[in-house]
C-alpha cells in the first residue's frame, strides 16, 4: 500500500487522541506557564491574572546576570569536557566487535537511565569523608587523611560530565558507526599513524556533527537541577535549580514561569542552531 | 590507535563510570547504619528494607505503577500517531511528531514548571493520576522515535501485497504491520518504563506533596541525612534497568534501535 493523503474524514480518526492529547497536556500547559511568567504575585504564594513586565524585568539584575553566567559557563564546559571524552570514546566503540559493542550499551543506557537524585547521592558518597575515595588516596600514600571533596565546583562538574557522558555517547553513536571506515583505512595506507587519521580525517568529517552534539550536551547540562544543589553550593545553583527553587520554596510561580520561558527560548534557538548544523552537508 | 591505548582508554572511562556505583554498592551492604566505605561487615539487610519497610515499600509500589501505566499511555499516544504518519501523506501532521519530541529535549525543569501550572490552575494539582499523564506527555518521545523507526523499516511491499488481496486497513494493520512492529513497541514501552521509574523533577512538581515515588523519597530523605536504603535501591534501580535494556538487546537489534545501520557489520 503506498502512502497516499487522507481522502475522507474518517482517514484522520488515528490522529484524533495522539493530537488531543498533545494539545490539551502539552500545549496548553506550556500555553499556561507563559500566561502565568505576566501574572502578579500575591502574599501567601498564590498570583493573579494580570499583564505586567515585573517578572521579566526582576532579570536584569547582578544577582540573576550571575546566575546566568554561571550556568552558561557550567553547560559549556560540561559539553566540552563530554565531547572531547566521548569523541574518541564512540569512535573506538563503533569498531569494537558487536558484541562488546551492545554490553557497553546497554552499560551507557542503564546509567543515563539513573535517577539525578541517584547520581547526586553516588557521587556524594564517593567524595564523602567516611566512605570516599580520598580513603584510596590515603592508603595509597597520596594524602594524609581523607577529606569531604563536597560542596566544591569540582564535585557538581565531574558528576555533571559523568551525567552527561553517556548521553554524548549516544547523540555521536549514528554518526561514528555510519561513517565510512574506507577514509581512515586510505589516510593509513597513506602512512598516517592511527592517531594522526582519527585528528586529520575523523574528526574533519564529522565537524558538524560535533558541533551539533556539542549543542544537545550543552543543552543537557542547561537542564541539570539537582546535581548543583546536591553537590554544589549556592553560588554553584544554575537557572533550572533557581527555577524550581523559586516555584516550589519560595512559592513565586509568576518568576519561576518567567525565568522557564527564558529557558525555552534560549534552549529553543540553540536546538534550532543544533538542527541548522546537523543538516549542512558532512565534509565526506 | 594501539590495541593497548585504545584498552587503557576503555579501562579509563569504565572506571570512571563505574566508580561511584561501585562505592554505592560497597555502602549498600554495610552492617551497620553508617557511610563506610570499604564495607563494615556483610548484611543484606538493607535490600530487605526497601520490602519491609511501609515507607519505602510504598514509595517502591507507587514508582512502578507509576512507571507502568504512564509508559502504556505514552505508548497509546505514539502508536496511532506513527502510523498515521507512516500511512498517510499530510506533512502538516509532521507538527504533533514536533510536539511528541519537544518535551523530552527542552531541559527537564521546562515541562515539570508547565504541569505544574496547568494541573494548579484546573485545579487537580497533587491528584497521583495527574502524574501518570504528565509523565507519559514527558516520555512519549521514546515510543514515538522506536516507532517511526520500527515503521520505517516496514517493507511496503508485503503491505501492498496484502491490500492487492483485498484486505481493509484494520486486517492489514493487524496481521502485517503490527508483528512486524512489535518489537518496537516493547521497546518503546520498556525505555518509557525505565525513565518514567527514575524520574524526579516532573513527578515532585505534579504530586510531590501527595505521593512518593522512589526518586522523591531519596531526595526527601537525603534532606534529613544518610540511610544505606538509598544505596540498596539505587543497586535495585540500576540492576533493573540494566535488565530491562540487556532483554532488549537480548530479543532486539540495540545498535539499530540506537540510530545505526544493521546490515552493513
Amino acid at each position: 500500500m503506498r502512502r497516499e493523503p487522507p481522502q475522507r474524514l474518517a482517514d484522520y480518526a488515528p490522529l484524533a487522541f495522539p493530537a488531543g492529547m498533545l494539545i490539551v497536556f502539552f500545549v496548553i500547559p506550556f500555553a499556561t506557564m507563559i500566561a502565568v511568567s505576566f501574572f502578579e504575585r500575591e502574599q501567601g504564594g498564590f498570583y493573579q491574572p494580570a499583564f505586567v513586565w515585573d517578572n521579566y524585568a526582576r532579570f536584569i539584575s547582578l544577582f540573576f546576570g550571575k546566575v546566568l553566567g554561571f550556568s552558561l559557563f557550567l553547560a559549556i564546559a560540561v559539553a566540552i569536557a563530554c565531547v572531547v571524552i566521548g569523541i574518541p570514546f564512540t569512535y573506538l566503540l563503533s569498531r569494537t566487535k558487536r558484541k562488546l559493542q551492545v554490553l557497553w550499551l546497554v552499560a551507557l543506557l542503564s546509567i543515563l537511565s539513573l535517577s539525578e537524585v541517584m547520581i547526586g547521592f553516588a557521587w556524594s558518597t564517593l567524595f564523602s569523608r567516611t566512605a570516599g575515595i580520598t580513603n584510596l588516596f590515603t592508603a595509597l600514600g597520596l594524602m594524609a587523611e581523607p577529606q569531604a571533596l563536597t560542596p566544591s565546583f569540582g564535585a557538581v562538574m565531574t558528576a555533571m560530565t559523568y551525567q552527561a557522558l553517556p548521553y554524548t555517547v549516544l547523540v555521536l553513536y549514528p554518526a561514528l558507526v555510519r561513517l565510512d571506515p574506507t577514509l581512515t583505512e586510505a589516510a593509513r595506507t597513506l602512512g598516517a599513524s592511527p592517531v594522526r587519521a582519527f585528528f586529520t580525517v575523523v574528526v574533519p568529517a564529522l565537524r558538524n556533527t560535533i558541533l551539533a552534539t556539542l549543542i544537545m550536551v550543552f543543552i543537557f547540562a542547561l537542564g541539570s537541577y539537582l546535581l548543583p544543589q546536591l553537590l554544589g553550593r549556592p553560588q554553584h545553583w544554575t537557572l533550572s535549580v533557581l527555577i524550581t527553587d523559586q516555584a516550589i520554596y519560595q512559592s513565586n510561580m509568576p518568576f519561576a514561569a518567567a525565568m522557564a520561558v527564558f529557558l525555552v527560548l534560549v534552549s529553543l534557538a540553540l536546538v534550532g542552531l543544533a538542527v541548522y548544523a546537523g543538516r549542512q552537508k558532512e565534509a565526506v | 590507535m594501539t590495541t593497548a591505548l585504545r584498552r587503557l582508554f576503555f579501562l579509563a572511562v569504565g572506571i570512571f563510570l563505574a566508580l561511584p556505583l561501585i562505592v554505592v554498592a560497597g555502602v549498600s551492604i554495610n552492617e551497620k547504619q553508617t557511610l563506610a566505605f570499604p564495607p563494615q561487615g556483610f548484611s543484606l539487610s538493607w535490600y530487605g528494607e526497601i520490602f519491609t519497610n511501609t515507607e519505602w515499600r510504598n514509595a517502591l509500589f507507587a514508582s512502578l505503577t507509576l512507571a507502568a501505566l504512564s509508559a502504556a499511555v505514552a505508548l497509546v499516544i505514539a502508536l496511532p500517531l506513527a502510523w498515521f504518519l507512516w500511512r498517510r501523506i499530510a506533512p502538516w501532521a509532521n507538527i504533533f511528531q514536533l510536539l511528541g519530541v519537544a518535551p523530552f529535549t527542552l531541559p527537564p525543569v521546562i515541562t515539570a514548571l508547565g504541569f505544574l501550572t496547568f494541573w494548579a490552575t484546573t485545579g487537580f494539582y497533587g491528584q497521583p493520576w495527574t502524574a501518570v499523564i504528565s509523565h507519559a506527555i514527558f516520555f512519549v518521545t521514546l515510543p514515538l522515535v522506536t516507532l517511526s523507526l520500527g515503521f520505517s523499516a516496514i517493507d511496503r511491499s508485503l503491505v501492498e501485497a496484502a491490500a492487492t488481496m483485498g484486505a481493509t486497513d484494520r486486517v492489514i494493520f493487524r496481521t502485517v504491520v503490527l508483528p512486524l512492529i512489535l518489537p518496537y513497541i516493547v521497546s518503546g514501552y520498556a525505555f518509557a518504563f525505565v525513565l518514567s521509574l527514575n524520574e524526579y523533577i516532573v513527578a515532585y512538581m505534579t504530586v510531590g506533596f501527595t505521593m512518593e515515588t522512589l526518586p522523591i523519597k531519596i531526595f526527601n530523605a537525603l534532606r534529613y541525612g544518610y540511610t544505606p536504603t538509598m544505596a540498596s535501591v539505587t543497586v535495585l534501580f540500576l540492576a533493573i534497568a540494566a535488565l530491562v535494556f540487556g532483554l532488549v538487546a537480548r530479543y532486539g537489534d540495540l545498535p539499530k534501535l540506537l540510530g545505526a545501520m544493521a546490515d552493513d557489520r
